[in-house]
Order: C-alpha cells, then sequence, then structure tokens
C-alpha cells in the first residue's frame, strides 16, 4: 500500500457534503436588554392596579421571573436561526425505522388552524361543537374499522400514553374477573414504553425470546403462559420489520388461559388496509396518528394514542365517551360504570384529531392499501439496492422497514454503526435508527415510509455505498463524522455526569464559542 | 394520495425486486389467511382538495361556539392573546417536521429551545429545573403524585377537592393500578365553603406518616389562590410533598412562585403561555422540582455540553431514569415530551417578557374583580366564595338554571362556564365565569347586559 500522509481529515471529509446553515446564536436570555418589549399588552392610557389591591402580600410575587426582554424583530431571529439547525422532513429523507417519518401534508395544518376548531373552548355547549364531535365520532368509527375493532377512545396524548391506558383496560378487565393477575409477556424486540407501561400497572414484566427467525413463537409463550399472565405485548410487524408469522397461535395459547393480547400499533403503517389487527387475535391496541396518519412530530410531540378494543374491553375505555343520539347530534358521556377513569384533562389532543381526519379523507377508503403497499415496496426496493453491503441479521421479506448491522463493515474497516449514521448527516441524510432493536448488535433499523421516491431510494443507496467504500480508504474520515454539521459529535457523558439543565445569569455564552 | 409512484415506478422496483406485484410482495411478507377480505365502509372515499378543504371548512362552521366573540369561560383552558409570530415560528418545517431530538449534531434548533423551555419555566414554578415538558396539566400532576411516592417511599396522597376535578380524576387513574385491591390511595380534603380554599384543618386532621403528597390547585377550580405556605408547612411537618397545579399560568406573572413558597413538585398546564383552546388539547405540562429530586422526575431533559472542537451544544441527558434505558424501572413511562407545544409556550414567553406577562396577568385579574362586583350587584346572582382570587370567580344564579343561563349567553355569542354543578352537587346553580387582558370594557358590558337579561 502507497502512504497515505495526508492532509487533514477534514479537508478530505468536506468534498461533496452537504453544508448546514450556521448562524451563530446565543441563548435567549443573553439576548436580553432590560425595557425592551416584543408585545404591547396594556392599551395607552390605562393604568394598572397594583396586586396589592386584591391578593394579601404573601402571595405576591417578590421578584419578577427571568424572562428575556427583546423586541419582536429580535425575538423572532432567535427562533428563525434556532430553526436553521435542524434537519427536518421537509429537508430531506428522513428513514428513521418505527418512526415512520411520513411526509406531513399542509392542508393538514390549514385545517386544523380553521377558527371553528382552533377557537373552540373544551367547556362549549355540545350544541356548539357539533363539527367538533362529529368529527371525533368520525374517526373513532373510521380507525376501529381500519383496525377490526368495535371502538376507539381518542383521549391519550402519545403512543406511550396510549399503551398506558390499554394496560389499565387490561387490568380492569381482569379485576372484574376477580383477579386483576400480576405478569405480562413482553419480546426482546419490543419497545422500552412496554416494559414500563406494564410496570406503571403494577405488572411485573417477563421476557419471551424471539425465535430464531426473529418472530415470536406460540411454543415459546406456551412455555411462560399461565394465569397470573395478563397479557402478551406484541408488535406487529415486530421492530425487525417482520410480521409475525404465530400470532394466531400466540392469541390462542394467550387466551386460553383468559389472557389478553395487547397490540402496540407503532407499526400499523404496513398493515394498514390489508390486516386488519383485530382479525388477527389482538384484543386492544394503541395507535400512534403522528406515525401512521401523518400528524407532524414536532420535534417530539404533540403526538396522539388513540386505543381501540374488541367488544368485551369496551365498558373500560376512559370517559367523556362520544354518543350519537337518534336525531344525528353527539354528545359527551361522562357515566361509564366500568370506565378505568381518564388520563389527561378533556378529550386528547383534538388538533391531531383534525389532522389525522384530514388525511384520512385526502387518503381515502381506497387508498389505505396504498399507503401499506408502496411502504412495503419502498423498503423492500431499498433492501434490495444495498445487496450485501451490510450484514442483515434475518431473513424473511420484511414489511415497512429493515435492520441491517454493522458486523461485516466492523470486521472489515472498524467503522461502526455510530459512525455510519454520522456520516450520513454530511451527505444531508437523517441516519436511520441506531442501535435499536437490542435484541441485534450494532443495528441501522431503516423505514423509508411510502411517500419518497425511488430516486430518492437510490441516492440513499449511493450514500450508503459512498460510506462503505471511504470505511475500506479512509476510516478516519467516518470516526471523525459528521464535518460539514454546525457542531461536531457531542459528549454525552459530561452531559450527564455534570448536568447543566437551565441557563443561569453570568453563563459563558453559547454557540459563540469558536 | 401522498404516495408519488407512478406505475412505470412501481414496475421497474417490482423488476428490480424480482417479484410479481405488490400484492405477491406482500403474499411473501404475510400469510395469505392473516389478509383482510375488506369491509371499510367507515372509512369514506377520497376527496379531491377543494372539496377537502370545503369539508374541513363545514365541520369548523359547524362549531358554533368558538369563541369568535367574547370568551369568558375557563376551568382549564383559557384564550388569552397569542403573538401571531407564535404560530408563524412552529409552523416552520424545521420545528414542525423535525422527530425528537436524537440525533443531536442536527438538532441544536430543538435541543436548545427546550433547554430554554426548561429555563423559563423554572424561572416560572421557581425551582432549580424543570424538565422539556409533559402531556398536559392533569397527567403532569399525576406524574408528581408519583414522583413524590418514589421519593418519600410512602403510598397515600390527599388531593384538594378544591383541585380541578378533571385531574383529580387523573390523579385516581393514574395510581388506580398501583395499589393493592380494595385501598383506596388516593383520599380527598374538602374545600371550605366560604373561602373555596382548601379546607386546611381537615387537611392537617388526614395528614401522617403514610402520606406521600398532598395536591392543590394554585389558583384552585374556583379561581381562588391557596394559601401555599401553611398548606406546605402542615404537609413538611408531616413528612410530606406538596404538589401544586397550576391550571392557569399567567397567574404566575402575579402570583409568588409555588416553589418559594413550599411546593416541592410545582406543576401547571402552559396552554394558556402561547396555545389555543383547541377543544382541550393539545396543551403541554410544565414541571419542575428541585435539583436534589431531579434524577426521580419523569420526562425528557435537555443539558448543556460541548462538542468535539470545544464548542458550546445541547443533547438530551440523564436517560438513565427513562423507559428506553431503565425499562421497566423507569421513572415513567413517557417517551417524547409536548415538543412543539413547549416551542409555542418558549416562544410566547421571549415576546412578552416579564414586564409583557405581569401586564397580561394584572389585566386579567382587574377585569375579572371589576366584572364580578358587576355581577353580584344584579338581581338574581351572588357571589359564592370570598377567598382572594386571580382572573375566575364562581357565581351563584338564584333565579333561572345555569344550563338556561350557559344557552342564553351563547345566543348572543358570548361564553362562560363550565357550570361547577357538573362536578359539585352543591354548586348546582353555579358558573364560573373567567377573564383575560384580551376583553375590553364593551365585552364586559356585554356580559353584564346579557347576565341581566336572561338572569332575572
Amino acid at each position: 500500500m502507497s502512504e497515505k500522509k495526508p492532509v487533514d481529515t477534514r479537508h478530505r471529509a468536506v468534498r461533496d457534503v452537504v453544508r448546514h446553515v450556521s448562524f451563530d446564536e446565543p441563548a435567549v436570555f443573553e439576548k436580553s436588554v432590560p425595557g425592551r418589549r416584543g408585545t404591547r399588552i396594556t392599551p395607552p392610557g390605562r393604568s394598572l392596579p397594583d396586586p396589592g389591591a386584591w391578593l394579601p402580600e404573601a402571595m405576591i410575587r417578590k421578584s419578577p421571573p427571568g424572562l428575556p426582554e427583546l423586541s419582536e424583530n429580535e425575538a423572532v431571529r432567535h427562533w428563525v436561526r434556532l430553526s436553521s439547525w435542524n434537519f427536518c422532513i421537509d429537508h430531506g429523507f428522513y428513514p428513521l425505522g418505527s418512526c415512520t417519518m411520513k411526509y406531513n401534508p399542509k392542508v393538514n395544518e390549514a385545517a386544523a388552524r380553521m377558527e371553528g376548531m382552533a377557537r373552540l373552548h373544551p367547556y362549549a355547549p355540545e350544541s356548539g361543537a357539533q363539527g367538533a364531535l362529529e368529527l371525533m365520532w368520525s374517526l373513532e368509527r373510521a380507525l376501529a374499522c381500519i383496525c377490526g375493532f368495535d371502538a376507539f377512545t381518542l383521549q391519550p396524548a402519545a403512543g406511550a400514553q396510549g399503551e398506558l391506558t390499554a394496560l389499565m383496560m387490561i387490568r380492569a378487565h381482569h379485576r372484574a374477573q376477580g383477579n386483576p393477575r400480576s405478569k405480562v409477556l413482553i419480546p426482546d424486540t419490543a419497545h422500552g414504553t412496554n416494559p414500563a407501561s406494564a410496570a406503571l400497572n403494577g405488572y411485573r414484566s417477563v421476557a419471551v425470546e424471539s425465535g430464531e427467525q426473529g418472530i415470536l413463537l406460540a411454543g415459546d409463550v406456551a412455555k411462560v403462559m399461565d394465569e397470573e399472565v395478563a397479557a402478551v405485548m406484541i408488535t406487529n410487524p415486530n421492530t425487525l420489520g417482520l410480521f409475525e408469522r404465530e400470532i394466531r397461535q400466540v392469541a390462542r395459547v394467550v387466551h386460553e388461559k383468559g389472557g389478553l393480547v395487547f397490540g402496540d400499533g407503532a407499526n400499523l403503517n404496513a398493515l394498514m388496509g390489508r390486516v386488519k389487527p383485530g382479525e388477527v387475535g389482538i384484543d386492544v391496541m394503541q395507535l400512534n396518528l403522528h406515525k401512521t396518519f401523518s400528524t407532524p412530530h414536532g420535534g417530539g410531540g404533540p403526538g396522539s394514542g388513540p386505543v381501540g378494543c374488541v367488544e368485551k374491553l369496551t365498558p373500560y375505555l376512559p370517559v367523556p365517551r362520544i354518543v350519537r343520539d337518534e336525531d344525528g347530534s353527539f354528545h359527551l358521556d361522562e357515566k361509564m360504570p366500568g370506565t378505568i377513569g381518564r388520563v389527561r384533562s378533556f378529550y386528547g389532543n383534538f388538533g391531531m384529531l383534525v389532522r389525522a381526519w384530514t388525511y384520512i379523507l385526502a387518503v381515502g377508503r381506497s387508498g389505505l392499501g396504498d399507503v401499506s403497499g408502496m411502504s412495503v415496496l419502498n423498503a423492500n426496493y431499498l433492501m434490495t439496492l444495498l445487496g450485501g453491503l451490510f450484514h442483515r441479521p434475518y431473513d424473511g421479506t420484511p414489511m415497512h422497514e429493515f435492520v441491517l448491522t454493522d458486523k461485516k463493515l466492523k470486521k472489515e474497516t472498524g467503522v461502526q454503526t455510530m459512525d455510519v449514521a454520522k456520516r450520513l448527516l454530511d451527505l444531508g441524510y437523517h441516519p436511520p435508527t441506531v442501535y435499536f432493536p437490542l435484541v441485534v448488535q450494532g443495528a441501522l433499523m431503516i423505514e423509508p415510509t411510502e411517500t419518497e421516491t425511488p430516486e430518492t431510494l437510490e441516492a440513499f443507496a449511493g450514500a450508503l455505498e459512498r460510506i462503505v467504500r471511504e470505511a475500506g480508504e479512509d476510516p478516519e474520515v467516518l470516526h471523525e463524522a459528521p464535518h460539514a454539521t454546525r457542531l461536531g459529535r457531542l459528549d454525552d457523558t459530561l452531559a450527564a455526569r455534570r448536568p447543566v439543565l437551565r441557563w443561569t445569569p453570568g453563563d459563558e455564552e453559547d454557540g459563540n464559542a469558536s | 394520495m401522498y404516495t408519488p409512484h407512478t406505475d412505470e415506478d412501481i414496475r421497474r422496483m417490482l423488476e428490480r425486486i424480482g417479484v410479481g406485484s405488490v400484492d405477491e410482495l406482500f403474499a411473501r411478507a404475510v400469510p395469505g389467511e392473516m389478509l383482510t377480505s375488506g369491509g371499510f365502509e367507515d372509512v369514506p372515499e377520497a376527496m379531491d382538495l377543494a372539496s377537502l378543504i370545503k369539508t374541513m371548512r363545514a365541520l369548523s362552521d359547524r362549531n358554533t361556539a368558538s369563541c369568535i366573540g367574547s370568551c369568558f369561560a375557563g376551568g382549564g383552558a383559557y384564550a388569552h392573546l397569542v403573538h401571531p409570530a407564535v404560530d408563524q415560528i412552529i409552523s416552520r418545517s424545521e420545528f414542525l417536521t423535525a422527530y425528537t431530538p436524537y440525533q443531536a449534531e442536527v438538532s441544536q434548533g430543538t435541543l436548545q429551545a427546550v433547554f430554554e423551555f426548561q429555563t423559563m419555566v423554572a424561572e416560572l414554578l421557581g425551582t432549580q429545573v424543570a424538565n422539556a415538558s409533559m402531556y398536559d396539566g392533569a397527567s403532569a400532576a399525576a406524574e408528581a403524585a408519583l414522583m413524590a411516592r418514589r421519593v418519600t417511599k410512602r403510598n397515600k396522597v390527599l388531593v384538594s377537592e378544591a383541585l380541578h376535578p378533571e385531574y383529580r380524576h387523573v390523579i385516581r387513574t393514574y395510581l388506580a393500578g398501583l395499589a393493592p385491591e380494595g385501598v383506596e390511595e388516593v383520599l380527598t380534603i374538602g374545600y371550605a365553603k366560604d373561602t373555596g380554599a382548601t379546607d386546611t384543618v381537615a387537611l392537617a386532621g388526614r395528614l401522617g406518616d403514610d402520606v406521600a403528597a398532598v395536591v392543590v390547585g394554585y389558583p384552585n377550580v374556583f379561581g381562588v389562590v391557596e394559601d401555599l405556605t401553611s398548606i406546605a408547612k402542615a404537609a413538611h411537618d408531616a413528612g410530606a410533598l406538596l404538589v401544586t397545579a397550576t391550571a392557569e399560568p399567567v397567574s404566575l406573572g402575579i402570583l409568588e412562585a409555588p416553589a418559594v413558597l413550599g411546593a416541592d413538585i410545582p406543576t401547571a398546564e402552559g396552554q394558556a403561555l402561547g396555545l389555543p383552546v383547541s377543544f382541550g388539547g393539545p396543551g403541554v405540562g410544565l414541571f419542575g422540582c428541585s435539583k436534589k429530586k431531579a434524577r426521580h422526575m419523569p420526562g425528557r431533559l435537555v443539558g448543556r455540553t460541548v462538542d468535539t472542537r470545544g464548542k458550546n451544544g445541547y443533547v438530551l441527558t440523564l436517560a438513565m431514569r427513562e423507559q428506553h434505558i431503565r425499562r421497566e424501572r423507569a421513572t415513567s413511562n413517557i417517551c417524547t415530551n409536548q415538543g412543539l407545544c413547549a416551542l409555542a409556550v418558549t416562544v410566547h414567553l421571549s415576546l412578552l417578557g416579564p414586564e409583557g406577562l405581569r401586564e397580561q396577568a394584572l389585566m386579567s385579574a382587574a377585569n375579572a374583580h371589576a366584572l364580578r362586583e358587576r355581577i353580584a350587584a344584579l338581581d338574581g346572582f351572588e357571589d359564592v366564595f370570598d377567598g382572594p382570587f386571580f382572573n375566575e370567580f364562581a357565581i351563584r344564579s338564584k333565579r333561572v338554571p345555569v344550563a338556561d343561563l350557559i344557552e342564553g349567553l351563547a345566543e348572543r355569542r358570548l361564553l362562560a362556564g363550565p357550570a361547577l354543578g357538573r362536578w359539585y352537587p352543591e354548586l348546582a346553580n353555579v358558573l364560573l365565569v373567567s377573564t383575560t387582558e384580551c376583553l375590553c370594557t364593551q365585552d364586559m358590558d356585554a356580559l353584564v347586559a346579557a347576565l341581566r337579561e336572561v338572569g332575572r
């Protein structure tokens, strides 16, 4: 080999990369100047009384909260600059496995902002909220129809809260049978929220290993199934992107002992319009409207996690329920004797429900199967394009996502999954989900979604090919990636060892350091 | 509708994969007997864009009670001023269509915004730290009760009857699965019928070494400002923590920060700080505590650190508390925060500043105090409570049933409420009235005139 004694890594690394916009911008508090205002609140000429007129001295704030003082221009500039440091779906491909980062249609946003939606008070008289109630009722029915369930609640604020709600319903059901039971079976491929939701209901998690094919086997479930098991929690397709082929047999094993089958609906996008979870043995399931039904992720919420169930669990659904009267009008019913109660105030993340309903109307009955069809086609096409570039731990035709590992790459070049992920940032892509599911070492979990074109998938495959090539030729470029982003890799250990969780006066300026 | 594939695309892709059709591809992945035979009659047929907009507009228009007129409704959702810049900023794709900031190098916008949010929330609540937000005020209060149980290793939670009933209901629901069969771990402490504040005598009588937390509203559901100092003292003397729930966060512009008065885990609903009422959601839960208790705290946290080049930056941190690492031993099952809503609050507060928030609070309170006096002077109405209040008060209709009152107001494009009888049988004919800085003299004249006409 010729001696490569090179110039610096960064110089080589930044050829043909994507340059990220980068204005420096300090913490908003550092831009504050006493006396500056961004909003006029008080009408000119109106004098404001002293709060001592109404409140005892002890209840009155002694020093104002340390909020920044900015002009509107300075505030807006701060937020726009910060926004420029984010990568988002509208920038480019975002194949984050299990998160379903599909395009978020703009008409959904317009609908949620209509006056009658955004400015409707939750305690408005029902007669003046018929549009909202009809929308929610229709959405419940449509989701029930898509999933093969009898009823839905739209109340949970996120998928994890939906899981929690479903487990509360499971507990209520068993309690009504005389024994709430003590255990929940959870496959080793499950999301971390599953065991945490079980624990919040007083259930102990029992892990079940998936079989060699990466799916759960009814025989394995039977070995640990007994009358203390309240439920099994199954994600289908699972986090390896594989359909749980034995789901009906698993359900039979669980049902025979009086247990219930919880479905984690995170991956409904692969099934919509083709498989109804309620028809293959699932008793209760949460959905993530921010995945399958295209509502935006918002940098981590708000989501929405409706829960659907089979008939025998409907008495336990949270209140209020939406009821349609004989005359076609709608009302809210708080009086359901078996209900678990409520998991949040009011009725749910209504703004997200408006977006999801708008999406369903745009896609329509005959478009449902297209969503799952094209998401599975895209995943399989991308996997085919990648050929043997990366090691794939499980065979079997994947559905909407597939999992690769760094096994081969690491052995040949020393380059690991994290390096690949960070280099993808340089090339203008959001990385896949990494190091999950936990059962796969060095996992790269790739979910393209149905809203991407084949050209995008081909370009992404090209980027991964380039990375593998670089790994062989010049691994340093990868170990030190990213090079083109505003910041390099961040020190997580330092953050956890010496937590700085808020700005305090006298802090060094952020972002202007170099 | 949103799939870009042309017939030619599909043909080319299938050929490359080596399969004849999409259905055939599905058949490889899913056993045939699992496929549904159809039946999607409750899903409407697809709409063209114009019809779609028309349909949504028609639904929106049927919400005739939306606050296009004047809004005097409260009870945990408030129509305060929202600066138009807030919606412009949170509508930016960079914030709207990003995921949870796992890849810190390309998520610094979201991460720094959350860091600033945590700082502002800590300032409002008077705590050392605050998390990246919870789902809403009610679930934040429930998570605080759970946290108090972890910190104190005790089980009972005493909840004030004057705490918003839906918040109480959520706390009961959250804790139900953890109690032994037949044991009630959430107990209610009544309120004083004259002041509308928590009955501190009853509270003192029930406190003991089995109590993890006392939970009160601040202000409470009647709009009354609780005497946190004495409640905190009683709780602390018994070794319990004080959890406060502020459903109307604008109050914190003039009210003393709850932690300063002794709240150990102050929580709040942030909707009034930059979000529309939106039929009750999405909102955003605010949650703070001391540094010492931070490792017991639920929810996401953002911390400051440095990158490989020594530049300051932000990351998600202290994940050891969280479900994806600790699984069943996590502090909560919460997976994300209310990202975009937390951003809205942060943008809004950056535009208001401390003085803007104070003026908003003062105007809201001044409007409420002037209005209560005028309504109580009307024939057919009387005050219900005499405790100090912020921008919300209870008023009893002596002659006309409250449902008729609400209907009469609605006919005049006015909205007040909720009616407290829905939760409190002893307050059967009592209406909650709430004010914001958005209401002017004419709005209040209109409400008084309407009540005069309808209420006698």
